[in-house]
């Protein structure tokens, strides 16, 4: 497992190496002199000296990226110049809140779509299997940031049942705090839970006409054990995979649906980044979630081998 | 000999496809969607509409009516309208950043596949690096950084989307490479060329359909999503997703305008996804 693991996380060098080359080069995107991405709205003479000193603006682009990837190595990614705060202390503010959105999302999704996707592979070809697709693939198709307006129409503007915006911290009241997060997590889980569905489906279809499932059939066990205990077991693992590769989708969709509902997390804070034109920001975000996006992988490769004891050996 | 009657004919490979396909409903509902919007973004020029553009304010806001079916936004602009000409922003969107993701991704998957060694490995590990990405966030913040407009927003898209095409193009190519068609090709003497464009590529082509299909849905939604957050295409022209964003401040009063833009960009992307899975079913040849 540790020679694994190691063996992982060293492929996964040379793939940050050129994400941070790939971010490093989005701000030579820009026309003009990179220093106004540093810089923001800061023309102060002094200050654009010392950012062209700190970053060799001067010097070769090579020599460039290597003081950026210095400074990004001691956690300095640079500072917004909106708020003056360091981009990595700004990142860690809004991230428990995404998080918490993320993981309410989460929840949802696992709780429709991995049940629904048990049925539909058990009942194939009848008419909760079409309708279960159906519903599927009608909310892989609807725009979540749409799906988000019309239930705050439905629920907050003519039902007053929900808030329609706004955020309360878990500390200060935890209850406020999830009711608040219900329809967000809602909107954001649902595309998830389409796809967790269609997956769980076809692994369970994969699993249910193998042979140790016609055995346990075969010996008598109750159709529920057989399916929960001897199919659903072996069709987890390409799930529990699937589930920490939608780590993306979730940030993806959690800049929408934070926009929809003014939730102040991190896909808030990508947004209102790239209106005020706060570079530094932006590529801080993108590296982030890319290093985030790689943890995750390497997360479920672990999985994936605990999951299957036949890995366990090499 | 007519070609109707052909018995070898009739038995090629592309007629059962198409045979398949045609039996498929819910992929002829989705080609019908696709059909239908694509029809309206090519025949809005001609169509009896008012200037999408043109304002009218003794009629801001107003219900659907008779004068305006579909109703009028913030500035007395013609919903309908508007929603017609939108069509052209969404399917270009999806269709052109596609290409480019098809262009760029599938030459570079097949020299990844086919060549192997160096290539592929400094290919497959950019491709990682850009797959590392969430696909909306890539696309933000290329978007971001291009500027804001509905040529960076489609160019954001394509290349967000071209890892996807290099990955998928790169397993297909090293499957076909061991098939026994490609080594007698290689062992009668045919070029690198010729063995990669006559041989090779036709053969990885059925899936890259597939995908490009299904990715033009996820293209529409990115490009509706990069335009509701105002880095797509810009006012005054109009587009499914900056319609949302601007009917979103006028929930309680203009309910309509956030209606339409939604159910169309569901509509059309719904098309591309029962389009791209009927194919999927139709091209597999284990299902025939």
């Amino acid at each position: 497992m540790l020679t694994f693991l190691l063996r992982r996380i060293l492929i996964a060098i040379p793939t940050i190496i050129l994400i941070t080359i790939f971010v490093f080069g989005l701000q030579h995107l820009l026309p003009g002199d990179p220093l106004l991405v540093l810089a923001g709205e800061e023309r102060d003479p002094q200050v654009l000296e010392a950012l062209r000193e700190k970053y060799r603006l001067n010097d070769p682009i090579p020599v460039q990226y290597l003081a950026w990837i210095g400074n990004a190595l001691t956690g300095d990614l640079g500072t917004s110049f909106r708020t003056n705060q360091p981009v990595l202390e700004l990142i860690g503010e809004k991230l428990p809140v995404t998080i918490q959105l993320a993981t309410m999302a989460m929840i949802f999704a696992l709780v429709i779509g991995i049940p629904a996707g048990i049925l539909s592979a058990v009942k194939k070809g009848t008419l909760t299997d079409y309708v279960a697709n159906t519903v599927a693939l009608s909310g892989l198709s609807i725009p979540n940031f749409w799906l988000g307006i019309m239930l705050i129409l439905l629920v907050s503007v003519k039902w007053q049942l929900l808030p329609a915006s706004g955020y309360v911290p878990l500390s200060e009241d935890w209850v406020k705090s999830i009711t608040t997060m219900l329809m967000p997590a809602f909107v954001l889980g649902t595309a998830l839970a389409a796809t967790l569905m269609r997956h769980t489906r076809s692994a369970m279809l994969g699993v249910l006409t193998s042979d140790y499932v016609r055995t346990a059939r075969a010996k008598g066990l109750k159709e529920r054990a057989v399916i929960l205990k001897h199919a659903f077991r072996n069709a987890l693992t390409p799930i529990v995979t699937l589930t920490a590769l939608l780590f993306g989708e979730l940030i993806a969709g959690a800049v929408l649906t934070e926009q929809i509902f003014t939730i102040p997390g991190f896909g808030k804070l990508v947004v209102d980044a790239v209106f005020n034109r706060d570079y530094a920001v932006v590529q801080g975000i993108v590296l982030v979630t890319a290093i985030g996006f790689i943890l995750m992988n390497l997360l479920a490769d672990m999985l994936y081998v605990l999951l299957n004891p036949r890995l366990r050996g090499n | 000999m007519s070609i109707a009657t052909d018995p070898i004919l009739e038995k090629r490979p592309e007629n059962r496809v198409w045979k398949k396909f045609r039996s498929h409903r819910s992929a002829m509902f989705g080609g019908f969607l696709v059909t239908f919007f694509i029809a309206i973004a090519l025949l809005a020029p001609i169509l009896p509409i008012p200037d999408p553009a043109a304002t009218d304010w003794g009629a801001v806001r107003k219900a659907p009516s008779w004068a305006h079916p579909l109703g009028t936004d913030e500035i007395g602009r013609d919903v309908l309208s508007r929603m017609i000409w939108g069509a052209q922003a969404s399917l270009l969107a999806g269709v052109i950043s596609v290409c480019i993701a098809v262009a760029l991704g599938v030459p570079l998957g097949i020299i990844a596949g086919y060549f192997g060694g160096w290539s592929d490995a400094v290919i497959s590990r950019c491709t990682e690096a850009l797959l590392a990405a969430p696909f909306l966030i890539l696309a933000i913040a290329l978007a971001a950084f291009l500027g804001p407009s509905l040529t960076n927003a489609m160019i954001a898209i394509g290349i967000s989307a071209t890892p996807i095409f290099i990955r998928l193009t790169r397993g297909q190519v090293l499957n076909v490479r061991a098939e026994d068609y490609v080594e007698s090709a290689r062992a009668i003497g045919l070029s690198q060329v010729r063995i990669l464009t006559r041989y090779i590529f036709p053969n990885v082509l059925p899936p890259i359909l597939v995908q490009a299909t299904l990715t033009i849905a996820t293209a529409i939604i990115a490009e509706a999503s990069l335009s509701f957050l105002g880095l797509g295409q810009q006012p005054p022209a109009p587009s499914w997703g900056s319609m949302l964003n601007t009917a979103k401040n006028f929930l309680n009063q203009a309910p309509w305008m956030a209606l339409w833009p939604g159910i169309s960009i569901f509509l059309v992307v719904l098309g591309f996804n029962l389009l791209g899975d009927g194919l999927r079913d139709a091209l597999d040849p284990r299902e025939h």
